[in-house]
C-alpha cells in the first residue's frame, strides 16, 4: 500500500481517540462524526450502513423498550400460552408448565436451549439495557460496569430469538392439526409484543451515541 | 487505494469495529469500549472456516437422524427434516411445508454456500462483483438465526406431549445436531470481518 494519505491527527493519544472522527464498522471508511437532526439518520458515505441515529432516540426510545419487556416477560411466562379444548373439556398450560414438563424429561437439553433462547437471553438484555440507560437518562455518571453491560447487551442480540419462537409457535400449531385443537393464549401475543420490540429496539438503538456518554 | 473514500486503515489508523473510535495504530484494545482493536482480523479467515466447518459437520447428521419420532398404536416413526417437510405437503400445508424447507434445507445449505464463497471470494480471484459480495453478506447475517425455526417447533411439539395434549411425540438426536449447526454458522458468520469485502471492492475500484 502507498502511504499517499497523511494521517488526519498529528499528535494522537492513548485515551482520547481522534476527535471529529468516526470509522465505518462494515466499511472502514473514514467519516465526519456529527450528530443527526431531528429524524436524520447519519449514513456511512461509502457503504451506506447506518452510524448514528442521534442521542435523543437512542436512550429515551431504547429505555422504553427496555423498560416494557419485563412485563410482557411475566405475563409470557406465567399467563396461558395454549389451551386445549374438546368434549366441553378445556385444558390450559403456560410456558412455565410446558418449560417444567419438558425439563423433567429426556429432553431437559431442548428445553434449556429454548429456555436460554426466549427467556433468560432476552431478559438479561432488557436488565442490562436498563442497567446502562437508567442513569444516563437520569443524568447521572455511567453505572459501575455499565460498558461491560453495554457490551453483554449488544452482542446477545442475535442469541435472544423472541421474534423466531413466535413463527415456530405458528408453524408447530399447523403440525398439530387433527391430533390435538389448539387455541393460542394472552401468552402468546405477549411474546409477539416481545418479538415487535426487540425489531424496534434494532431501529433506534445507536451505539456510538451511547458508547459517547459511557466513555 | 480505496476510490475516493480515504480508509481508516490507509490513513494509518486502527477503528474500532464497536463504538466508531478512530485510534493511533499502536493500541491493541479499544480504551473506550475494550473491544479488541484490530486493522484486519489477525487470525485472518481461520475462526470462520473453522466454525463453518463444525457447523457442515453436523449438519450431515442433522439431516440423516430422526428430527420427530412419533408412536401410534404401538408403530413407531421417525421423520427427518426432509420427511417432515414432505409429510406437511402430503397433507396439503404447502405454506408450513415451505416455511420448514426454507428455514430447514434451503438457508442452511445456501448459508453454507454463501459463506465459503465470501471467504473465498476475499483471498482469491472469484468471478463475483465486490457489491454483490456485500448483498451475499448482508442477507447471511440477517437469515442465519431463522433457522432455528424447526427447533423451537419440535420443543413446541414436545411440551404439548409432556402436558398430555398430544398423544406421543419425541425429538430424535437430529434436533441438537441441527440447533448446533445453526448455532456454528452464526458463530461463522459473526467471525467474518465485512471490511475484507470492502478492501477488495477497493482494489476492484
Amino acid at each position: 500500500m502507498p502511504p499517499k494519505a497523511e494521517p488526519p491527527a498529528m499528535a494522537q493519544s492513548d485515551t482520547h481517540p481522534t476527535q471529529g472522527l468516526t470509522a465505518c464498522h462494515i466499511c472502514d471508511a473514514l467519516c465526519h462524526d456529527r450528530q443527526p437532526g431531528p429524524g436524520e439518520r447519519i449514513r456511512c458515505p461509502r457503504c451506506n450502513t447506518v452510524l448514528r441515529t442521534g442521542r435523543h432516540a437512542a436512550i429515551d426510545r431504547l429505555l422504553a423498550l427496555a423498560l416494557a419487556v419485563p412485563p410482557l416477560m411475566a405475563i409470557g411466562l406465567a399467563a396461558s400460552f395454549l389451551s386445549l379444548s374438546g368434549g366441553g373439556a378445556m385444558n390450559e398450560a403456560s410456558v412455565l408448565d410446558a418449560a417444567s414438563a419438558v425439563a423433567t424429561a429426556d429432553t431437559w437439553p431442548l428445553a434449556f436451549a429454548v429456555g436460554a433462547l426466549i427467556i433468560a437471553l432476552p431478559a438479561l438484555r432488557a436488565v442490562a439495557l436498563t442497567y446502562v440507560l437508567l442513569p444516563l437518562r437520569l443524568g447521572h455518571a455511567p453505572a459501575r460496569h455499565a460498558r461491560m453491560a453495554f457490551r453483554m447487551a449488544v452482542d446477545l442480540r442475535p442469541w435472544s430469538m423472541a421474534e423466531i419462537f413466535v413463527i415456530g409457535v405458528a408453524v408447530a400449531l399447523v403440525k398439530v392439526t387433527g391430533m390435538a385443537s389448539v387455541t393460542l393464549g394472552p401468552a402468546f401475543w405477549s411474546f409477539v409484543l416481545l418479538a415487535m420490540v426487540a425489531l424496534m429496539e434494532d431501529a433506534v438503538l445507536c451505539q456510538r451515541s451511547i458508547w459517547d456518554l459511557l466513555r | 487505494m480505496s476510490g475516493q473514500v480515504l480508509t481508516a486503515r490507509a490513513a494509518g489508523q486502527v477503528a474500532c469495529t464497536r463504538c466508531g473510535a478512530v485510534w493511533a495504530p499502536r493500541l491493541t484494545s479499544c480504551p473506550r469500549c475494550h473491544a479488541r482493536l484490530a486493522s484486519r482480523p489477525v487470525h485472518g479467515l481461520g475462526p470462520v472456516w473453522a466454525w463453518w466447518v463444525a457447523g457442515l459437520l453436523l449438519y450431515i447428521p442433522a439431516n440423516i437422524w430422526p428430527m420427530l419420532v412419533t408412536r401410534t398404536l404401538g408403530r413407531e416413526e421417525a421423520s427427518t427434516i426432509l420427511g417432515g417437510v414432505v409429510e406437511l405437503a402430503n397433507h396439503g400445508s404447502w405454506g408450513i411445508a415451505a416455511i420448514v424447507f426454507i428455514a430447514s434445507i434451503a438457508i442452511p445449505v445456501s448459508k453454507f454456500a454463501a459463506i465459503g464463497l465470501l471467504a473465498l471470494a476475499v483471498r482469491h480471484r472469484v468471478p463475483i462483483r465486490g457489491h454483490g459480495l456485500m448483498v451475499l453478506y448482508e442477507v447471511v447475517e440477517f437469515i442465519g438465526r431463522w433457522s432455528m425455526i424447526d427447533i423451537f417447533v419440535v420443543a413446541i411439539l414436545s411440551a404439548l406431549v409432556q402436558l398430555g395434549f398430544l398423544a406421543s411425540l419425541a425429538p430424535g438426536p437430529a434436533a441438537a445436531c441441527f440447533a448446533l449447526s445453526v448455532a456454528f454458522t452464526m458463530l461463522a458468520a459473526r467471525a467474518f470481518d465485512p471490511r475484507l469485502i470492502w478492501d477488495r471492492i477497493g482494489e476492484d475500484a
